[in-house]
């Protein structure tokens, strides 16, 4: 706002917004360097030796060393936990797309008793912070032979993610016009075929809101695989980071290259659809 | 109900087909919900309620966890220790993370040269794991080969060099200045896309009537900005109460050193699991906190968001 130019008449006035202009892009630019520079160093040091990051931290390496991620990806488990990572939030998100879908669908488009009561139902959930509720889980996928078993994450990531997708796809399918499904049923559509024809390519942009909104923290989640998962081949990344930060503590040259194999998938995402992914992290805190 | 049409078929009437269509894209959803999150999560006030054994469940105890919990050594002093750092968290993070967040949505704001390309920047980070974001600080806060410390060094700052996470007077601060760097970027979305909503008309009034930018901001953007400040205020509570996995990975589950950074969260979780401090899982303690927890989060948000309500329809 300082900076927005007020078509300044005299010299001096000129003078001054040209110096608060530059004052911001210094602030702005500084943050920006706290922000890139971290990032740019775990890249860096993953490219050197261990005894290069210790003497000489600020310098290029010597010689790029691109055996450090052969190394990581082949002697700890690093495959498997991505292939579980990639698993888990696939699966997960398939399902609260699919039950969210349907779900908001009976919701958003039929009048029917205690209609409004379900959707309050759901929405209760959006507030619970499901963590608190881990020893009853616990039990849960213990009883249910579920521990140490991908379907215990994809199960409470589903559960957890239903909520707000209902809450989304509800409103969203509220605001398309009724005339819609008559046209189609008077077509001769079914309850299924209107959503599936009619429906669902209106309603993209809200799924896509949902998918970002649930992707990201479901990829990072460590609490869960923490408490369900304890055999190793079926850890997810953030888990079996802490494995791999516990065998190779010394070598630091392995813990930032697999750092940086870690946060590059979400990150190389975040560079393609940065708009999209702020959009859909800040939904519910950002109206429109 | 008897259809005329197939006398082997009883057919429907059209509302009863409807309604089990209805029925049958509700209960996915419903089954899910209910048996993933509202039955664990009333399950957990219950477990509260009772004796434990390890995870076989003893007699009724009443509030027997909570009066061990809130009054008895060792608990009330771990649970007081916790519950402080999770106050502090709050309170600093609303002065230094969303307080920069502010600022930099300020500065945005406009038509400042490169915004778009910084909102993009600054929200960078929020899209990392915690896990990567913890170990990642923790390699650079090591004390001898950390680059922070080099860095103090370099700028003639020697004096400054020190083991932040393993001084207890340093490591709660270190930590929540590394959840600041990860999360900074989102009240500044949300705080810009609220200033952005100003009409124009508002800001050129003001501006005709003399006000400069402090007293703008002061007098016509602060106030406009209640609802967004209402809504990153629950959020920060809710987060700083729920801190789990950056005092996790990068000072273990104890909260080291001491206790210096333990939380809540790392106390229910020890109670819960293993607990280091006894020795033994004491499920009963666990859910006690847990409940503590819940009551805590969604009163404060609650009465959070109604006071903030009024306040912004009072203008």
């Amino acid at each position: 706002m300082s900076a927005a130019p007020a078509r300044a008449s005299a010299g001096g006035r000129r003078h001054g917004t040209v110096l608060a202009a530059g004052a911001v892009q210094a602030l702005l630019g500084a943050n920006t360097l706290l922000v890139v520079l971290p990032m740019l160093f775990m890249l860096l040091s993953s490219l050197k030796t261990t005894r290069e990051i210790f003497q000489q931290p600020f310098a290029l390496p010597a010689a790029v060393r691109w055996d450090n991620y052969a190394q990581v990806w082949g002697a700890a488990h690093f495959a498997t936990y991505f292939r579980n990572s990639v698993v888990v939030t696939i699966v997960s998100m398939a399902l609260i797309l699919l039950t969210g879908t349907l779900a908001a669908y009976a919701l958003g488009r039929y009048r029917f008793r205690g209609n409004d009561l379900l959707f309050l139902y759901f929405l209760a959930g959006i507030m619970v912070p499901i963590r608190l509720a881990i020893i009853p889980l616990f039990v849960l996928m213990r009883d249910l032979h579920l521990l140490d078993n991908l379907w215990s994450l994809v199960l409470v990531y589903a559960a957890s993610g239903l909520p707000s997708a209902i809450f989304i796809l509800t409103g969203f399918l509220r605001t398309l016009p009724l005339e819609l499904d008559e046209a189609a049923r008077i077509d001769g559509a079914g309850e299924l075929g209107i959503l599936l024809r009619v429906l669902l390519p209106l309603v993209r942009p809200a799924l896509a809101i949902v998918t970002v909104y649930n992707v990201i923290p479901i990829w990072n989640d460590f609490f869960f695989p923490l408490v369900f998962i304890h055999e190793d081949r079926l850890k997810t990344l953030p888990l079996g980071l802490t494995v791999f930060f516990g065998e190779y503590q010394t070598n630091w040259a392995l813990l930032f290259a697999g750092l940086t194999l870690a946060a590059a998938p979400v990150l190389a995402l975040y560079v393609l659809l940065s708009q999209q992914f702020i959009k859909g992290l800040t939904a519910g805190a950002v109206k429109g | 109900m008897t259809g005329r049409g197939s006398p082997t078929r009883p057919r429907l009437s059209y509302h009863a087909v409807q309604g089990l269509w209805v029925g049958a894209f509700l209960a996915p959803a419903l089954v899910l919900f209910t048996v993933f999150l509202a039955y664990p999560i009333v399950g957990a006030m219950a477990y509260s309620l009772y004796h434990w054994d390890g995870l076989v469940r003893g007699g009724f105890a009443g509030l027997a966890n909570f009066q061990r919990l809130l009054t008895a050594y060792p608990y009330q002093e771990r649970m007081l220790n916790a519950f402080w750092h999770n106050v502090v968290v709050f309170a600093l993070t609303m002065i230094i993370q969303n307080g920069m967040g502010l600022v930099f949505a300020v500065l945005l704001a406009g038509r400042t040269w490169g915004a778009r390309a910084y909102r993009a920047i600054f929200f960078m980070p929020v899209v990392l794991s915690l896990v990567v974001v913890g170990f990642l600080w923790e390699l650079f806060l090591n004390p001898i080969w950390g680059v922070v410390n080099k860095l103090l060094v370099l700028a003639g700052l020697g004096a400054l060099a020190r083991p932040w996470l393993g001084d207890p007077h340093t490591a709660l601060l270190s930590l929540i200045l590394v959840n600041a760097w990860r999360w900074v970027g989102f009240p500044t979305i949300v705080f810009l896309a609220g200033i952005q909503a100003i009409p124009d008309e508002y800001l050129e009034a003001a501006r005709l009537d003399g006000a400069g930018p402090a007293a703008m901001f002061r007098k016509v953007v602060f106030p406009l900005l209640a609802p967004q400040v209402n809504i990153i205020v629950i959020l920060t509570f809710i987060g700083a109460f729920n801190w789990f996995e950056l005092p996790y990975v990068m000072q273990g589950v104890t909260g080291e050193p001491f206790h210096s950074t333990d939380v809540l969260g790392l106390l229910f979780y020890r109670s819960a699991f293993g607990a280091v401090d006894t020795g033994n899982p004491d499920v009963g303690l666990g859910s006690a906190i847990a409940v503590v927890m819940f009551v805590l989060i969604l009163v404060t948000s609650g009465l959070g968001a109604v006071y903030l309500r009024r306040r912004e329809v009072e203008g």
